[in-house]
């Protein structure tokens, strides 16, 4: 992704720096200075050929280039780690299938997602009421939570630490407020945390979430699933 | 009227492939549907275009070498001033203001878009001011 | 009649014809008026005061986050501020402005035609405008106040749970309104451009503005009656419980996206056709050559028509549910007309004789502005850097760049044509230090949001207490925000300083086109005479014979010298 944000930023600043050097020459360059009248030429055929062709080119390159990032980015590789995802207005709960973890918390609690490090990481996004956008700037991806959809992506954290979330579409009053924290741990950092939910409290509580979650999005997720990835 | 039936059977065959491919592509209908629909709105007028195009002649504005001159006659018939587009506008107005505020105001609103339709009609009719 | 015209034209006046002089006067006037100009001139004169209502929301909008833990407004009357921030500009001010003002009372000028093909129905758009544009902006005096789903409504916040309030509704019934006068408008400016235009004004030989309208009144008659359905659908879900929207009743809430930017991509061309249109003339007119590569310029236009049809889902990226590669290519494909566009305008001021007045400056700033807003629009073009992008300030900068430009264009436009509206110029030296207040205002206003997006800034939050380190790039945008609101002010400033001061004359800038043949500001049915119609520039070909255009080593049309003839 990185390397394609180069490509087009280079592309962009040249052509862009090209443009602007034409329009200051011309408009400096050809000043009226006098009660002229220059010579009226309307149409060379080869010229604008040049400018349509070249700029075809560069754009087939550019998709070209876009096509091999976003099958990348949209490719789900087999995970061994699964997180459900469930935004709401106005916060974030994320649960672990097959473990008692669970994370909640609206606004200001700032819920904490946490993740293990160099790992393929697979995110289940639903949303129980409105749209939400689940997006993580040092992820450089963002995904909206679509009630109705259920939204797979894999994610990638290259290093330790916490990272800052936020819900990018507009979701009513405390749209500005809807926060989470991504905290990616080591492996084992992370095997050790889930541990830490293997009582029967926790079990009671991931149990009681999972229930309002479906009963919330009970008519959300479709019974009988889409024809195609696209829609219906 | 050959190069506006141009254009738009143009836009329309464009419309038409880009639909074809998308639709088979994605299996998505609402755009599938929304450009099939572009399509045929552009073949509707394109095509009417078309057929009067192969049965008239030139008309001046397709001459290029046509004089002022030879588009003596009526130009068209343009109205001076009339009340019932400001009568029509503030009907619809309290028709929508009907749709918020609640069915009363469909009084006033259909009120007088009824005077403005039978107003404009008949100032249509008349040929002049009313 | 007589003691008007000689020859009489040869239109058929269901009056008296002696409305002009004896007709009703006052405000009766102005309501009762079929005349294409009056009704363009209160369009223009409305979508202006809707420029500065919604430039206050921006500037209050901007105050609030120039600081994190904003105070100025609340979080709820933020959404509601920018939600009808985004409508009143988009709606109501760039939308009517774009092909109810200007194209209204140019287009038929340019072609020839004493009006518009239907007076009466352009009359009913300006009052539906009108209308729309009140019943929208009410929703402030309502209880629970004004929309506040954001100026997209995306189902399902935009339901009666979710949104439940008048405001909501009276921003669904003002945008029918609106919506029903842009389709009038279109169906006007097509039946006229169709079957108006002079004898030997062909096709091909329309000014590049009234082109430019033409392919924007198709654009309108595609997308806006979706728009139309979907909102109707959208008020049926809020009030007669269907649930085409609602996934409890097993709709389909990316429906609404998909409708709304079906509409809404080819928007965003009909706003801005319109203005590169003008552009396009005035950058001929004031380097006193033709349009560079007039036939490809038209073919551009169109192409970019035939593809906005096809893009829709790239603001859709994100919701995983589009077909990816057809999008991307198809978004990335209107660069390509764009920069022809581009490129000819510079080719037009190529050797030619570039005159520095206002107009052609915010011409010029208009290039340079959009060039940025285009050039960061492909970006968003490609899925992955989308994902990366979306919806952060980095897609707000993109479009606030190109409607700068549009603005810019827009002013353009006015300090252009204005004197032939009204037959007095405006003062050249208040306009220059409008054009570098609302220039340089657009890019330190844009600039700083490019960098907050790319810093994950996301777009309509109120308050930011995470990142305090974002409130040194706010703040410059804010300086940016009161540079345009400065230029704003310097624009009515000039208007009531230059009032009747200083007359226009019928051809001031030595111009291309039909309209700077006739009169400042034209009489009742737009032309006393027509000269004969050999290429697109008449006005020119009959001021300057002998400077016919000249292309590929070949002349052009007209081979005859051309000569007036009266209207008849």
């Amino acid at each position: 992704m990185f390397h394609l944000w180069q490509g087009f930023s280079i592309g962009a600043v040249i052509i862009g720096a090209l443009v602007i050097v034409l329009v200051l020459y011309a408009v400096l360059r050809f000043r009226r200075k006098g009660d002229n009248i220059p010579k009226q030429s309307q149409y060379h055929i080869p010229l604008e050929l040049f400018y349509t062709v070249v700029p075809i080119l560069i754009i087939f390159g550019l998709f070209a280039a876009t096509l091999v990032v976003e099958n990348k980015e949209t490719a789900n590789p087999k995970t061994n780690v699964t997180i459900d995802v469930n935004a709401f207005q106005w916060g974030w709960k994320f649960t672990y299938p097959g473990s008692n973890a669970l994370v909640y918390g609206q606004t200001t609690q700032n819920p904490e997602m946490v993740m293990p490090v160099n790992t393929n990481v697979h995110i289940n996004l639903t949303s129980s009421d409105v749209i939400h956008g689940f997006y993580v700037h040092a992820f450089n991806f963002s995904r909206y939570a679509l009630p109705g959809v259920l939204n797979q992506f894999t994610i990638r954290a290259q290093s330790t630490g916490t990272y800052f979330g936020q819900c990018t579409q507009l979701c009513g009053l405390y749209h500005s407020l809807m926060w989470f924290r991504v905290k990616v741990v080591s492996p084992s950092a992370y095997s050790a945390w889930l541990t830490t939910f293997n009582n029967p409290a926790a079990a009671a509580a991931v149990k009681a979430a999972n229930k309002t979650t479906a009963q919330q999005t009970s008519s959300v997720v479709p019974s009988k699933p889409a024809t195609t990835k696209y829609g219906r | 009227m050959k190069v506006e039936a141009k254009v738009l059977l143009g836009l329309g065959v464009f419309f038409g492939i880009m639909c074809a491919v998308y639709w088979n592509w994605s299996l998505e209908n609402a755009g599938g549907v929304m450009m099939f629909a572009a399509m045929l709105l552009c073949f509707l007028p394109g095509g009417y275009y078309y057929w009067w195009s192969r049965r008239m002649k030139a008309r001046p504005e397709d001459d290029p070498q046509a004089t002022q001159a030879s588009g003596a006659g009526v130009v068209g018939a343009f109205p001076g001033t009339s009340i019932w587009p400001f009568t029509l506008g503030m009907g619809a107005f309290f028709v929508v203001l009907a749709m918020v505020f609640g069915l009363w105001f469909l009084v006033p609103g259909l009120g007088l878009v009824i005077w403005a339709m039978l107003g404009g009609t008949a100032e249509g009719r008349r040929g002049g001011k009313v | 009649m007589t003691d008007v015209l000689d020859p009489p034209v040869h239109v058929e006046f269901h009056d008296d014809g002696h409305d002009e002089h004896h007709g009703p006067s006052g405000i009766l006037k102005w309501i009762t008026t079929t005349d294409h100009k009056v009704i363009g001139l209160s369009y223009t004169v409305t979508a202006v005061i809707m420029l500065v209502i919604g430039g206050v929301f921006a500037e209050i909008i901007r105050a609030q986050l120039a600081t994190p833990n904003g105070t100025l407004v609340s979080l709820a009357q933020y959404n509601e501020l920018f939600t009808m921030h985004g409508s009143v500009m988009i709606y109501l001010f760039a939308g009517p402005f774009a092909f109810g003002a200007l194209a209204n009372i140019i287009v038929p000028i340019q072609i020839g035609a004493p009006d518009m093909a239907f007076p009466r129905l352009n009359a009913l758009s300006y009052w539906l405008y009108l209308t729309g544009a009140i019943t929208m902006l009410s929703g402030f005096f309502v209880a629970g106040g004004a929309a506040n789903f954001g100026w997209v409504a995306y189902a399902p916040l935009s339901n009666s749970v979710n949104t439940p309030g008048a405001g909501a509704d009276l921003w669904i019934g003002g945008l029918l309104l609106t919506g029903f006068s842009a389709i009038f408008t279109g169906v006007n400016l097509c039946a006229t451009i169709f079957y108006l235009r002079a004898p030997g004004m062909t096709m091909f030989r329309m000014p590049i503005f009234t082109w430019n309208m033409l392919v924007t009144s198709i654009l309108i008659l595609l997308a806006f009656p979706v728009l139309t359905a979907g909102l109707v659908m959208l008020y049926c879900d809020r009030h007669f419980g269907t649930h085409i929207f609602s996934v409890a009743g097993g709709g389909v809430p990316v429906l609404w996206q998909h409708l709304f930017w079906f509409w809404g991509h080819p928007e965003v061309y009909i706003l801005a056709l319109p203005f590169f249109g003008m552009v396009t003339e005035i950058i001929a007119v004031f380097s006193r050559k033709p349009v560079f590569g007039y036939k490809g310029m038209v073919f551009a236009t169109l192409s970019i028509a035939a593809l906005s049809l096809g893009v829709w889902a790239h603001h859709m990226y994100t919701t995983g549910v589009v077909l990816l590669p057809f999008f991307a290519f198809m978004s990335l494909m209107i660069a390509v007309p764009t920069g022809i566009k581009i490129f000819n305008w510079i080719a037009t001021m190529w050797r030619g004789e570039v005159w520095f007045s206002t107009a052609m400056l915010m011409a010029i700033g208009f290039l340079v502005t959009f060039l940025v807003g285009g050039l960061t629009g492909i970006y968003l073009a490609s899925p992955p850097l989308d994902f990366f992008t979306h919806d952060t300030y980095f897609v707000v900068a993109h479009f606030h760049s190109v409607v700068m430009a549009l603005v810019l264009a827009g002013m353009a436009g006015l300090y252009y044509w204005g004197p032939k509206i009204t037959g007095y110029l405006l003062n050249e030296r208040i306009g220059k230090f409008q054009f570098w207040f609302l220039f340089l205002g657009s890019q330190v206003f844009t600039f700083p949001l490019y960098i907050l997006g790319l810093e994950g800034m996301p777009r309509r939050l109120g308050v930011y207490p995470h990142d305090p380190q974002w409130k040194m790039l706010n703040d410059i945008s804010t300086l940016g925000a009161i540079l345009i609101g400065v230029s704003t002010i310097l624009f009515v400033v000039n208007i009531i300083y230059s009032w009747k001061k200083y007359p226009a004359g019928d051809n001031p800038w030595d111009g291309h086109t039909l309209e700077w043949f006739t009169t400042s500001p034209p009489p009742h049915h737009n032309f006393y005479r027509l000269p004969q119609i050999r290429s697109e520039r008449p006005t020119w070909d009959y001021n300057h014979p002998g400077h016919q255009a000249v292309g590929h080593g070949k002349q052009i049309e007209p081979a005859q010298p051309v000569e007036e003839v009266p209207v008849s």
